[in-house]
């Protein structure tokens, strides 16, 4: 899967920037949600629509093609697996909003540090030695979460929680719960009265569908701590 | 279809960007690439095993179906990008002719002027063909973004009118309609790139027809300034004869 390790690449770049409680809302994300989603959750969600299986000849003599597809689109508008992946990539958004300051700042900085040492250069005080140690202590360094970036760090966080809030939501209100039933009773057409259709391994999925909204709320936990020590920070550095 | 290599060609281009052409690519990648890749594949994968007639008739099924709105988004995509690689070429083959070390090529980032600006404004312009053609190819195709639970079909081999169901409408609305939303935000970015720099531009243009007319005054600020005095400082000190040269005769 190329994406989550292209995903996976540019939030460690920005791990580096992060508060420590960042540090371990990101491990968290990536081993108890995206390596659960890619390795597990695939597989147990693999058959979803083939295993849907509609008892139609119960009902009336003559088959109704048709009646499981509908059945399936009524009850699974959007499948888990995708609910989880576009939460996932949406409260990843966030951060690529801190990286992009943080490489703001720094092509700031580095456009003042080449001035700076052009200018000095002419006199030959400082060679490319020199020079070279700044650009990399600059790469190196840890920036400090002051100013225009706390408040881009913070409005990361609160976005962070509104998506991951807001996509719980979203699940909870589709399928009722975080319970998959085992049998549900089907009344579109062209499915002839009611009929009984039944949803393939439907206990195993619950169990992931209850651990994905355990992993949620912990990471929504993080984020709340990490901004309650934000807002203490910025609150004791001003007093 | 290697998105990593796609990726990789892309990150070059994005050094040379303004801070729009960044953010575009960002939501490019993430938005549309990214969930392309990890959701809207497996959605659409099984349309054509799963799509279902109520007939018994074969070859009826194959007829009515057409190719994949997510084909249609990966060709999209290549065929915008050709443009960025041609920007990455060009700024690259501007710089040879100048004296630049290759490492402070590497380090830079190019200004847009002259050539390069052509170029990129080109690119931006195709980028909104492209993304304004294919929006409506897709409209026109499946008369609108909403896929339908039900087709009725009246063509050879299928007898009289048949009824086809489609596998997992509901879902293939909720990703059309994300995909076509991320399409609109990267068009209004381009529109807004393609403005920023008609105004950089004309505003050069507007700034070197005044500095014709006063062409002693340096309009580049206090660093400019400093350089040509440390200039000529260093160039009276070479100048003056109580200077050592160096170069000590017997």
């Amino acid at each position: 899967m190329p994406s989550w390790g292209a995903l996976l690449a540019q939030l460690s770049g920005v791990n580096r920037y992060s508060t420590s409680l960042g540090k371990v809302w990101l491990s968290v994300l990536f081993i108890f949600r995206v390596m659960v989603l890619i390795v597990a959750a695939e597989s147990v969600w693999g058959d979803e629509q083939t295993d849907f299986t509609c008892n139609t000849l119960q009902v009336s003599p003559s088959p109704t093609p048709g009646c499981e597809n509908v059945c399936y689109d009524h009850f699974f508008p959007v499948s888990h697996i995708r609910l989880w992946c576009l939460q996932l990539v949406f409260v990843s958004t966030p951060t690529l909003l801190v990286a992009m300051h943080v490489a703001y700042r720094n092509h700031g900085d580095k456009k003042r540090l080449l001035q700076a040492s052009e200018r000095a250069g002419l006199f030959g005080t400082r060679g490319s030695e020199a020079e070279e140690a700044e650009l990399e202590n600059l790469k190196r360094r840890r920036l400090q979460l002051t100013g225009a970036l706390w408040w881009t760090y913070a409005c990361s966080l609160v976005v962070r929680l509104l998506f991951e809030a807001g996509f719980m939501y979203v699940l909870y209100a589709l399928y009722r719960g975080f319970q998959m039933p085992r049998l549900v009773q089907c009344v579109e057409w062209p499915c002839p009265n009611v009929v009984d259709c039944f949803v393939s391994r439907p206990t195993e999925k619950t169990v992931f569908t209850v651990f994905m909204a355990s992993a949620s709320s912990v990471c929504m936990l993080l984020n709340v701590a990490e901004l309650a020590y934000l807002v203490v920070k910025a609150v004791t550095r001003k007093s | 279809m290697t998105w990593s290599a796609l990726y990789a060609q892309l990150g070059g281009v994005n050094k040379h960007s303004t801070s729009l052409g960044k953010i575009w690519l960002s939501v490019l990648f993430i938005f549309r690439i990214t969930i392309l890749v990890l959701a809207a594949e497996s959605v659409w994968g099984d349309e054509q095993s799963d799509f279902t007639c109520n007939t018994q008739q074969p070859g009826c099924k194959n007829l009515i179906f057409v190719s994949t709105p997510a084909l249609l988004v990966a060709m999209h995509v290549a065929y915008r990008n050709r443009g960025d690689k041609r920007t990455m070429l060009r700024s690259n083959g501007g710089e040879k002719t100048t004296d630049l070390e290759l490492e402070g090529l590497k380090r830079r980032r190019l200004p847009i002027t002259g050539s390069l600006w052509w170029t990129y404004t080109c690119s931006l312009f195709f980028r909104l063909i492209f993304e304004g053609g294919f929006m409506y190819a897709l409209y026109y195709l499946y008369g609108g973004f909403r896929m339908p639970r039900l087709v009725k079909c009246e063509q050879w081999p299928c007898p009289n009118k048949v009824d086809c169901f489609i596998s997992r409408p509901t879902e293939k609305t909720v990703f059309t309609i994300f995909m076509v939303s991320s399409s609109t935000i990267c068009m209004v970015l381009n529109v807004a790139e393609l403005a920023y720099l008609v105004a950089k531009a004309l505003l050069r243009c507007s700034n070197r027809a005044a500095r014709r007319k006063m062409p002693y005054v340096h309009h580049d600020g206090g660093a400019a300034r400093d350089l040509a005095l440390m200039e000529n400082k260093k160039n009276d000190l070479m100048m003056s004869p109580c200077m050592d040269s160096g170069n000590k005769t017997a």
